[in-house]
């Protein structure tokens, strides 16, 4: 028996209707319905001037198709959940270097942002106490925040003996530019803009969260023609995202024919999202109650056109890849992680699918178009590099068929459904499956209908512990490839 | 290897005939340069109100528009009651100094961006050290595109180079968030003189979305000298490869 309140993805709730227990049993639950198979989708601390602090808990798994939430009021100092549940890890360091409330007990409680004080007093990720090993043939190197090619700064600290990587360490924070703390307090005019651009590459995919999240609060109901053209542009940035990457890996094992095709490619499918909306991010494509740009006759020829081309220029410059011994010699058994390690920590997305954990936000919480238009789930069961590639393949076939499905069978109607003010007193959890994994917004309003918690997890937030793990015991010549199979976000994560 | 060639043959010729030909076709609903027309101030209350960021504001009696500041989302031009502000499809829109990226009513020639250092020095070979500093990501995916054979930047001599060491400057991304500062600083030193440095991006020009914030510097311009300011939320890679060639004097500027 347990108290946990079951309620579906983005259908909003009475915020006093959260149910409240004391921290033994909210412990003992959340700790139990992980360890029976479900997962953490958050786990935050709220702290409000009226009232006390709590932690919120939600699971995702636990009841079909319903998220489950859960809270306890909590003091300055809790026992940590992470020595039981260990996909608590890095929720429990952000709520210690967000709130100040100590998870007694955490075996490695040290920030994950590096949140600069008032006068620039906390350390810096690069600098701080770091995870190490002793031994006189021991070394350690030190790579980053400005990495050698165009990306995202962050700090990576290898432990090795000879080529072999015992472990390594992860510091984000460099991209912390206080998203989540100007989102309190809003909706304002730069909302919009803050939900486009907490992952650039996953514009459509916060957008989409966010919209769902407010559409909820508010009781907005989108028209099903808004819901396809989503759809679309979810899809779109899917297979932007994976043909990219899987170019990009092809570079990182120096096969440089299809990471020449794959680079070019990627770019005709930011084209088609540029088509719909005039960026190739998809900027403004989306707004509360529906889409902005509607999709007419012409242009869905126009798009079809474009990915009759896309299909097949994909197609033989991927699949060309994976016919290639040397690349797959390259790819197989490096960077493996077991399913049990994949649960465990809490892995999302690709990289969990490609571990064989069966999980998709479009099947399991279905939403949105994905009610009506069911995407196949792909799994593989290897959990390496090959298997984190190979699944991105996998679904972007499975992308390419749904949006042409899609543009052949738009619904009539409108596109906008216009917003209403949020009410008050509600809260929503909204998640939706970005390219790289679930994506969630936990949002609830205070007694103005203005965010009184606005909690972001990007997928990344999930998986970049995961990419710690693989690195161990591997060749360190091997992290760049190990690093791009996951090719996770530095912004989303560091808010 | 017979299969490499055969989808080499397959996958044709991509790279883009510009600047000796046409530009690559814009799509028709891209939001470029913005233009102002001439009207009564009191018509653009709205419209100041909408911009998130304070782009749009009004000086000496008429509206003015900052593309440093300007995410480019349109809300401007949606709550224009009078039409005064709109946007073009025009691509090309990075300027040499900070004051001319201020459109003003009737001002509808692009500004220049002609680096005359840069032009005698870097103008057939340019390596550039980019430097992310907070943002989205966008930004440094637009450059990134740059490298790929449909845009080929190298043909021009312009590359991304891994070392500051090896760089002729920098090419900064997003709003330099206080964690970043010393990273900057620290590559900007690295880089051998004569040295240049662009800012990409509304973030690395004003901190974009993120202006105001504690966590960030509004920009880089408070950490190292900008010699070159390519607007856009991301700028599209056209406007940053027409920036950086007129930049280093191999596109003619405009008459």
């Amino acid at each position: 028996m347990s108290d946990f309140l079951h309620v579906y993805n983005a259908h909003a709730f009475p915020a006093a209707d959260c149910p409240q227990v004391d921290f033994e049993t909210f412990r003992r639950q959340v700790v139990e319905a992980v360890a029976g198979g479900a997962r953490l989708a958050v786990l935050t601390a709220q702290q409000a001037a009226s009232q006390d602090s709590r932690l919120i808990a939600v699971l995702m798994g636990l009841e079909a198709e319903r998220l489950s939430v859960l809270s306890c009021p909590v003091g300055s100092s809790y026992a940590a959940l992470t020595p039981q549940c260990p996909a608590a890890h890095w929720f429990e360091r952000e709520i210690a270097e967000q709130t100040g409330i100590q998870p007694a007990g955490h075996p490695w409680l040290k920030p994950i942002r590096f949140i600069p004080g008032p006068q620039g007093s906390a350390p810096l990720p690069g600098v701080a106490d770091m995870f190490g090993m002793a031994g006189s043939e021991v070394h350690e190197v030190a790579v980053g925040p400005v990495h050698a090619g165009v990306i995202e700064p962050g700090h990576f600290r290898f432990q090795c003996h000879g080529e072999t990587v015992y472990h390594l360490e992860i510091l984000l924070g460099y991209q912390h530019r206080g998203v989540e703390r100007a989102l309190r307090g809003g909706p304002d005019r730069r909302t919009r803009h803050y939900m486009e651009t907490l992952a650039g590459d996953t514009t459509i995919g916060h957008a989409h969260t966010w919209c769902r999240a407010t559409e909820a609060l508010a009781g907005t109901r989108v028209p099903a023609r808004a819901q396809a053209i989503r759809g679309l542009a979810a899809e779109l940035e899917r297979l932007a995202n994976h043909i990219g990457d899987l170019g990009a890996l092809a570079g990182d094992v120096g096969f440089l024919p299809t990471q020449s095709y794959c680079g070019r490619i990627r770019g005709d499918v930011l084209n088609m999202t540029a088509a719909l909306c005039g960026n190739r991010f998809g900027r403004g494509l989306l707004c509360p109650g529906g889409v902005a740009f509607d999709v007419d006759g012409p242009l869905a020829e126009e798009l079809l056109r474009r990915l009759e081309r896309i299909s097949t220029d994909a197609g033989g410059a991927i699949e060309l890849m994976f016919r290639t011994p040397s690349v797959l010699a390259r790819m197989e058994g490096v960077g493996a992680l077991s399913t049990e390690t994949a649960r465990q920590i809490g892995l999302v997305g690709p990289a969990a699918r490609a571990c064989g954990v069966d999980i998709d936000v479009r099947r399991d919480q279905p939403y949105s178009i994905y009610r009506f238009s069911h995407i196949p789930v792909c799994t593989w069961s290897d959990g390496d590099c090959f298997a984190r590639a190979y699944v991105r393949w996998l679904e972007i076939q499975h992308s390419l068929t749904f949006v042409k499905e899609q543009l052949r069978s738009l619904p009539a109607g409108a596109i906008c459904q216009p917003p209403q003010p949020l009410r008050a007193g509600q809260m929503t959890v909204a998640v939706v499956e970005g390219w790289r994994g679930q994506i969630v917004h936990l949002v609830s309003t205070d007694a103005a209908g203005r965010f009184d918690l606005y909690k972001v997890v990007d997928p990344s937030f999930y998986n970049w512990f995961g990419l710690a793990c693989v690195l161990r015991g591997q060749q360190i010549s091997d992290f760049p490839l190990c690093n791009k199979s996951f090719n996770l976000s530095y912004c989303g994560h560091d808010l | 290897m017979f299969d490499i060639v055969r989808t080499r043959w397959r996958q044709k010729y991509q790279t883009m005939a510009w600047p000796d030909g046409p530009p690559p076709a814009l799509p028709a609903r891209f939001a470029g340069r913005p233009r102002l027309a001439a009207g009564p101030v009191e018509n653009l209350r709205d419209a100041l109100a909408a911009c998130p960021t304070g782009a749009l504001d009004v000086a000496e009696g008429q509206g003015r528009l900052d593309l440093g500041k300007c995410l480019f989302c349109r809300a401007c031009q949606q709550a224009c009651s009078d039409g005064q502000v709109s946007f073009t499809t025009e691509h090309q829109m990075a300027a040499r100094q900070r004051q001319d990226l201020v459109i003003r009513p009737g001002q509808d020639s692009p500004a220049p961006a002609r680096h005359e250092l840069a032009a005698r020095l870097f103008s057939r070979s340019l390596k550039l050290r980019q430097v992310s500093a907070g943002g989205c990501n966008a930004c440094e995916a637009d450059c990134n595109v740059l490298s790929t054979l449909a845009w080929d930047m190298g043909r021009f001599g312009i590359q991304f180079v891994a070392s500051p060491r090896h760089a002729d400057g920098l090419l900064i991304t997003g709003p330099v968030t206080r964690n970043m500062q010393l990273a900057l600083r620290k590559t900007y030193d690295a880089v051998p003189g004569p040295k240049i440095v662009i800012a990409s991006g509304a973030c690395a020009i004003s901190g974009g979305p993120y202006a105001g914030h504690a966590e960030q510097s509004d920009g880089c311009a408070a950490a190292v000298p900008v010699d070159l300011f390519i607007p856009g939320c991301p700028p599209h890679p056209l406007t940053i490869l027409d920036g950086l060639l007129r930049f280093v004097g191999r596109l003619e500027e405009r008459e």
